[in-house]
């Protein structure tokens, strides 16, 4: 006998809330859709009504060019649904308007996370603990070879190879919404003011995060600049730039990439990475397991990542879960 | 160890050979005494702790992890020293106990033994963080996989001190770890060390093919070249060592050819095994099969003594009689060979014949008509030339004969169909693009999934898993070790290939596990053998 509640139901193209008529994070184009950030393996384009946070609907306007049926919704506010379903949005700490969504229906509450972290990021609001019966959580990095190192060692690890390297450059791969700006407002946090360069694909969304708040200091274009002046200088470029011929125009750029997966002396080497910075969105190994018993639900449900490690946990903890298996997740280069 | 473990940690991500010469040279540098000549023995595969093995690790985390939980980790990882890094539980204290120095690690890990591993190993792992337990694991287990063959460590060491990397080679072999003698002489401008009374390996001296060059034979001598394995034999104070031609003390497998030279001299010759595959002149020579069966075994059983001797055909003398011979012309040190023949047992040594012809075209008739298994072509030696080490043009060339010969290193391996797919079967090789000591580096030129025996594809696929750098899906990157002599019928140009060349069949003649990897060819010596 499951204990799972009729109401909210797992689909492989996203979780379902029957008696609202809406779906979380869906994968296809739905009538209506809940969404609890930016990326694209959780924001599809094409809904007829998009309920998100403000910053998540500017991301998906920016990345969609829609604003038809947006929706916007404030960290704490409560929306009534049809069919008597609550939601509230509740602050995720994964990236710029991330947010967990909290549903209550005949009494149950039922969070699903999108993606989280518990680290301080100067670019988002922290996530935010909550009871609930079910927590439909991440589990991108649940492995317990995972545990992040504090994003401070990681930024001082870039300073010094750039003030080791005064004739090169130092090219930072990071995703393009989120990790980008956290590094930037990371470096500027350390007391790094100089300009800092920009692959064109990076140049609307720093943009929009200071649109909406997130200062990100001095930046510029790698198109409109000469080799030389980028002598000493930190370029921050998509992850799939990294050692494509558009490095060419860069003066001897150090390869560096900001990414949990990091971690793993291979995954660096895969990608041909020099300097390897160990930095993520996304909740290790520690912070799952430690969200979960905060949490603690009556039952966990992972959409997506190593689940098998993470139900393991559960069941070495004596606390119940079930994997969904939900289409269209992706690891994000992260 | 926390600058060792940083040590190799930057090594596994620079790619380049100048930036990874770079780091090992700073660190020599840096580096106070023990710790970097330790530290240099690890890089160069010389350690070596019996006590620890990869399943130690596995153990030692089977009492402190959940199985599952391990093994979902270990899949993910790909490395079990690296996974075992991560998930040693963090000990509560570690203020009290600083890391242990390199030095402390090894005498720690030496003093260990199987019974006391589990107890041993422990205390020292909580006294290091995950970048520290990773190393002293490698440490431990050898193979640091950082990419670093034994000869560029000694590269680095010569650059870092200014000295000159053959003489490095030379004390090398004399010395043992943490080679405090050879930190005094190049670091400090102590007295090298004394090698007077040592058998030591003296690097080879090597030769260039000889392509579209012609050379006179007033200066020029022809020697055929055999198939077997060059070695160096050497003799002093009452001992007896056999080097192959990377300079490994391959004593132990050929035993006979220890007891066979007692007086002393370094000499210079090709190892083959008595048969009657080969005619050849004084004393047949057996196939190269038969004295694959002998290469590589620690031991040796009586019956294959008795079955396939080894005897050493002459080239060369380095030193006779304690008189150091290589600053002589060629022709002064054949002639002092020539007269220590008689002094060596037959039955173990006879002389390489000098092949005379009247010029430079009868000898390239000689060369086609040779149809002896046992000889690969010719050698063409300056009559005036001291034996020096390394590859100096204009010197010594090899002339091989057809099929097209050449060297190459494995590079890549992919898992082959069928019957073969658990077995990494395909291979791709490269040749350098420069002088490997400098700033050559390797570029595939073909792939090859034959010419080898089911036992030798055992060894090889063992290899290739043994020495992966890094795997991309069903492809593994190997170390570049080993050196393949690959057959083929033609190469052309080609703008498909990185190269800018294509091999007609290529297949796999011989797989020379002795022949280091810095010595496989050039990509302009296949690139003269295009005839378009
Ligand atoms: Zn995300
Ligand atoms: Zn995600």
């Amino acid at each position: 006998m499951s204990s799972a509640p009729h109401w909210i139901q797992p689909h492989p193209q996203g979780i379902y809330v029957a008696p609202a008529d809406c779906w979380v994070d869906p994968s296809a184009a739905v009538e209506r859709a809940l969404v609890t950030h930016g990326h694209a393996d959780h924001a599809r384009g094409g809904h007829g009504e998009t309920l998100a946070t403000r910053e998540t609907l500017a991301i998906m306007d920016l990345r969609y060019n829609t604003q038809a049926g947006a929706v916007p919704v404030a960290y704490g506010e409560t929306l009534r649904l049809a069919g008597s379903v609550d939601a509230t949005y509740l602050p995720a700490g994964h990236v710029l308007g991330s947010a967990q969504i909290l549903l209550e229906h005949a009494g149950e509450r039922v969070i699903v996370t999108g993606d989280y972290k518990r680290r301080p990021d100067p670019t988002c609001v922290p996530f935010e603990v909550a009871r609930c019966d079910i927590f439909i959580t991440e589990a991108t990095f649940g492995l317990p070879v995972f545990t992040h190192p504090p994003i401070a060692d990681e930024i001082a690890k870039l300073l010094a190879a750039l003030a080791a390297s005064p004739k090169a450059c130092v090219l930072v791969g990071a995703y393009a919404l989120g990790k980008a700006q956290r590094v930037i407002a990371e470096l500027r946090a350390a007391g790094h003011h100089d300009p800092i360069y920009l692959h064109g694909a990076m140049e609307r969304m720093c943009r929009l995060y200071e649109e909406l708040g997130v200062p990100l200091g001095d930046l510029r274009l790698v198109a409109d600049h000469a080799k030389e002046e980028m002598r000493g200088a930190i370029v921050v470029c998509p992850p799939s730039a990294l050692n494509d011929r558009w490095s060419r125009r860069l003066p001897e750029p150090i390869t560096a990439m900001a990414s949990g997966w990091m971690r793993v002396r291979q995954r660096a080497r895969q990608r041909n990475v020099e300097l390897p910075l160990v930095i993520s969105d996304h909740a290790d190994w520690n912070e799952l397991t430690q969200t979960v018993q905060e949490v603690d639900p009556r039952e966990t449900w992972i959409t997506h990542g190593r689940e098998e490690a993470l139900l393991r946990w559960h069941e070495l903890h004596q606390r119940k879960a079930r994997a969904l298996a939900l289409v269209g997740y992706e690891d994000e280069d992260d | 160890m926390e600058q060792f473990a940083a040590l190799i940690d930057a090594l596994i991500y620079t790619r380049s050979r100048k930036g990874k010469l770079a780091l090992i040279e700073q660190y020599l540098r840096e580096t106070p005494d023990p710790d970097r000549g330790w530290a240099l023995a690890a890089l160069t595969d010389g350690l070596d702790f019996p006590a620890v093995k990869s399943s130690t690790i596995r153990n030692l985390l089977k009492d402190r992890v959940d199985p599952v939980l391990w093994s979902l980790s270990r899949d993910f990882v790909g490395d079990t020293a690296e996974t075992a890094s991560f998930l040693w539980p963090e000990p509560l204290r570690r203020d009290d106990a600083p890391p242990p120095t390199v030095s402390e690690a090894v005498a720690n890990l030496a003093a260990m033994t199987r019974a006391s591993v589990m107890a041993d190993l422990p205390p020292l792992l909580d006294r290091l963080d995950a970048k520290g337990r990773y190393a002293l694991f490698k440490l431990a287990t050898g193979g640091m996989r950082v990419g670093i063959s034994a000869r560029l460590a000694k590269i680095a060491f010569a650059q870092a001190f200014d000295v000159e990397v053959d003489r490095v080679e030379e004390y090398w072999h004399a010395l043992t770890p943490p080679y405090a003698e050879l930190f005094a002489w190049a670091a400090e401008g102590a007295d090298p060390p004394d090698t007077e009374n040592m058998p030591l390996f003296r690097p080879f001296m090597l030769a260039h093919p000889l392509e579209d060059t012609q050379v006179d034979l007033a200066d020029y001598v022809a020697e055929w070249k055999w198939d077997g394995i060059r070695v160096q034999l050497v003799h002093v104070a009452g001992e007896t060592r056999l080097y192959s031609r990377s300079g490994d003390d391959i004593s132990a497998t050929f035993p006979e050819l220890i007891t066979a030279l007692d007086i002393p001299a370094v000499l210079d010759g090709e190892l083959l095994v008595r048969g009657s595959h080969q005619g050849g002149e004084a004393g047949g020579a057996a196939s190269f099969n038969a004295l694959q069966q002998r290469l590589g075994r620690k031991t040796v059983s009586k019956k294959m003594l008795a079955e396939a001797p080894a005897f050493v055909r002459l080239y060369d003398a380095l030193a006779i009689g304690g008189d150091d011979l290589r600053v002589l012309p060629w022709s002064q040190r054949r002639a002092q060979l020539e007269a220590l023949i008689p002094e060596l047992p037959e039955s173990h040594f006879d002389l390489s014949q000098i092949v005379a012809a009247q010029d430079f075209a009868q000898l390239a008739q000689i060369r086609e008509s040779a149809r002896d298994d046992a000889i690969e072509g010719l050698m063409l030696k300056r009559r005036d030339s001291p034996y020096v080490a390394g590859r100096k043009t204009g010197l010594w060339y090899k002339w091989k004969r057809d099929p097209l010969l050449i060297d190459c290193v494995l590079m890549y391996a992919q898992r082959g169909s069928g019957k073969r797919s658990s077995f990494y079967s395909d291979y791709t090789f490269g040749c350098w693009t420069g002088d490997p000591d400098s700033d050559g580096e390797l570029l595939p030129v073909g792939k090859a999934y034959s010419g080898f025996t089911d036992e030798e594809l055992k060894k090889l696929d063992r290899h290739v898993r043994q020495n992966t750098l890094n795997r991309f899906g069903p492809v593994r990157e190997t170390d570049k070790s080993l050196v393949f002599e690959v057959a083929f019928d033609s190469v052309h140009a080609s703008k498909r290939h990185k190269s800018g060349l294509a091999m007609r069949f290529p297949r796999i003649h011989r797989i020379r596990w002795d022949k280091p990897a810095h010595e496989a060819d050039r990509i302009e010596t296949l690139r003269a053998l295009v005839r378009d």
